[in-house]
């Protein structure tokens, strides 16, 4: 670059330091009124009854996600099955849930052996740090699950 | 409503049982009914809420999306080419339109 | 007493926040790291490089990438008649590919016409009320967004090249003068965080050089496409300024000075930024 910016009065780090401690604890206090309010355990546990009832044993699912999303409006997700996908085994249905946003549910996939391979990706919301939980319905009447904290941060400028 | 614009990428031929890549992403707001506008007011909840698809209609894929899906969803799942045919597209929208997009696949 | 307080409170705040960034922060992928290579030049780095692998991946691909999705709604605008000379952009220009190509990457440029510093998207509303007798289309619009990301798409990996010198220079001074004024209430100018603390941790981001080779971009934090003079005014409303007017002499200024700190980075139009 030609053009060198002059060199300019340093910013203290005390304005550095204010800035991002203001912020910081407005976000803690934010956080102890969280609007809407999260979703109730239970309700998971509901919303992923939908897919079917009974006691997921955890494994044979994958979720892929980042530990720390860039940006909580849009976490990419990729879920993957341990299935061979054919007619004498495979993944029925994928239920995904998030226990920190106002609603449990995020979404239901369908799938057969059509499919050929059990991943999907898509992307989803995240009000805040929290946990999402993945169960598989296998066509044997089998279930499996998965469970990924993801964190969510408030960007520099609290953004 | 200007929802409708998609986009959609499958390979357009594929060799007879290969598994492909289904990639998809459509324009629509998925407002989930908690945020709010400028003026503090609720937006109203109005998301897509299944996305289906079907090879030479027959389903091959279903999702419900709920308000926790972020905007202008994008979807990724598989298929086995299995015979050539025309793969369909549709969402559903909760005030009832509908969405199309649709590909050719020759299958070798 | 009371400034022993303030002391405590600022101590505190900073452990949080060096606490926060410790446990948070993501890492910047590395100069080095190939996936990233053709978005350093020299000292310059895009916002490419201070993305995570997966939201880096979402821009790389033209299906995930959700900007397509206005770049196809300005390619149909592209071909729309409009106006009372019944024409439309292909009627004069053609195919795009072709008769766009690296235009936009030297822009903000001196218009002819006026002698004035304008910038792309102020030239593709001359080219509708002054061409094709069209109403101008309004800043932000869908219309707007989706035209000039389609225009700039065709200057894709391109190196941004704009004129600094002869009848620019008094606009690129202006724009420099506009990033290294403080203003607002933190009292803070667009060099303190772009030059003098970027690659440095605020909270849980990487400060970034706000380089702006990839707008219109779409921001994960928007969940829309947005033109490079949104991101101005919501800088200015994070640091507690009043923003300007869309269009705004300065802002357009401001284009073209820090465009030309990126000279030769590639641009990244619809980029994806967080």
């Amino acid at each position: 670059m030609s053009n060198d910016p002059r060199v300019l009065p340093a910013m203290t780090r005390r304005d550095l330091v204010l800035a991002a401690g203001g912020g910081v604890l407005a976000t803690l206090v934010a956080g102890l009124f969280p609007l809407p309010a999260s979703a109730d355990p239970n309700d998971v546990k509901k919303w992923l009854s939908t897919v079917a009832s009974g006691t997921p044993t955890p494994g044979k699912i994958t979720i892929g996600a980042p530990d720390i999303a860039e940006n909580g409006n849009v976490v990419p997700i990729t879920l993957s099955v341990d299935s061979p996908m054919t007619e004498q085994s495979y993944v029925k249905s994928i239920a995904i849930a998030a226990d920190g946003n106002p609603l449990p549910g995020v979404a239901i996939v369908d799938l057969s052996p059509a499919n050929g391979k059990a991943e999907v990706q898509f992307r989803m919301r995240l009000a805040k740090t929290q946990t999402v939980t993945a169960v598989a319905l296998m066509n044997d009447n089998s279930l499996w699950s998965a469970a990924k904290t993801i964190k969510v941060t408030i960007g520099g400028c609290g953004g | 409503m200007q929802g409708v614009a998609s986009r959609l990428l499958v390979p357009s031929t594929a060799k007879k049982g290969d598994v492909i890549e289904v990639k998809t992403i459509i324009m629509h707001p998925m407002d989930s009914g908690y945020s709010k506008d400028q003026n503090g007011k609720t937006i109203p909840r109005e998301i897509i809420e299944t996305f289906s698809a079907a090879y030479n209609g027959k389903q091959v894929f279903k999702m419900q999306l709920q308000p926790s899906i972020s905007s202008n969803p994008f979807v990724s799942f598989f298929m086995k080419a299995e015979q050539s045919g025309t793969l369909e597209l549709t969402w559903v929208d909760q005030d009832g339109s509908v969405y199309k997009n649709q590909a050719q696949i020759t299958v070798t | 007493m009371i400034m022993r307080q303030r002391t405590g409170l600022i101590a505190l705040a900073a452990v949080t926040a060096i606490v926060l960034s410790w446990v948070f922060v993501r890492p910047v992928a590395s100069a080095t790291d190939p996936s990233v290579a053709k978005y350093i030049v020299g000292d310059e780095k895009s916002g490419y490089v201070y993305l995570d692998a997966q939201t880096r991946a979402m821009e790389d691909d033209d299906i995930s990438n959700p900007g397509f999705l206005w770049v196809d709604k300005g390619k149909t605008l592209w071909n729309t008649v409009d106006g009372s000379a019944g024409k439309s952009c292909a009627a004069c220009h053609g195919a795009a590919e072709s008769s766009m190509k690296g235009l936009a990457a030297t822009y903000p440029k001196i218009d002819p016409h006026s002698g004035k510093l304008i910038d792309i998207e102020q030239r593709i509303n001359q080219e509708r009320t002054q061409r094709m007798g069209a109403a101008p289309f309004k800043w932000e619009s869908q219309e707007l967004l989706a035209l000039t990301a389609y225009v700039k798409l065709q200057s894709r990996g391109l190196p941004v090249n704009v004129a600094t010198g002869g009848p620019a220079h008094q606009y690129w001074l202006a724009g420099k003068q506009y990033y290294e004024t403080r203003r607002g209430q933190l009292n803070m100018s667009c060099a303190q965080c772009h030059v003098e603390y970027a690659g440095q941790h605020l909270r849980a981001d990487t400060l970034s050089q706000g380089q702006i080779n990839g707008f219109p971009a779409y921001r994960l934090k928007w969940q829309t496409i947005g033109s490079v003079q949104r991101r101005f005014r919501s800088c200015n409303v994070k640091i507690r300024a009043q923003p300007l007017p869309y269009g705004s002499p300065e802002y357009v200024a401001l284009e073209l000075y820090i465009a030309s700190r990126g000279q030769g980075l590639p641009i990244e139009t619809p980029a994806v930024r967080k």
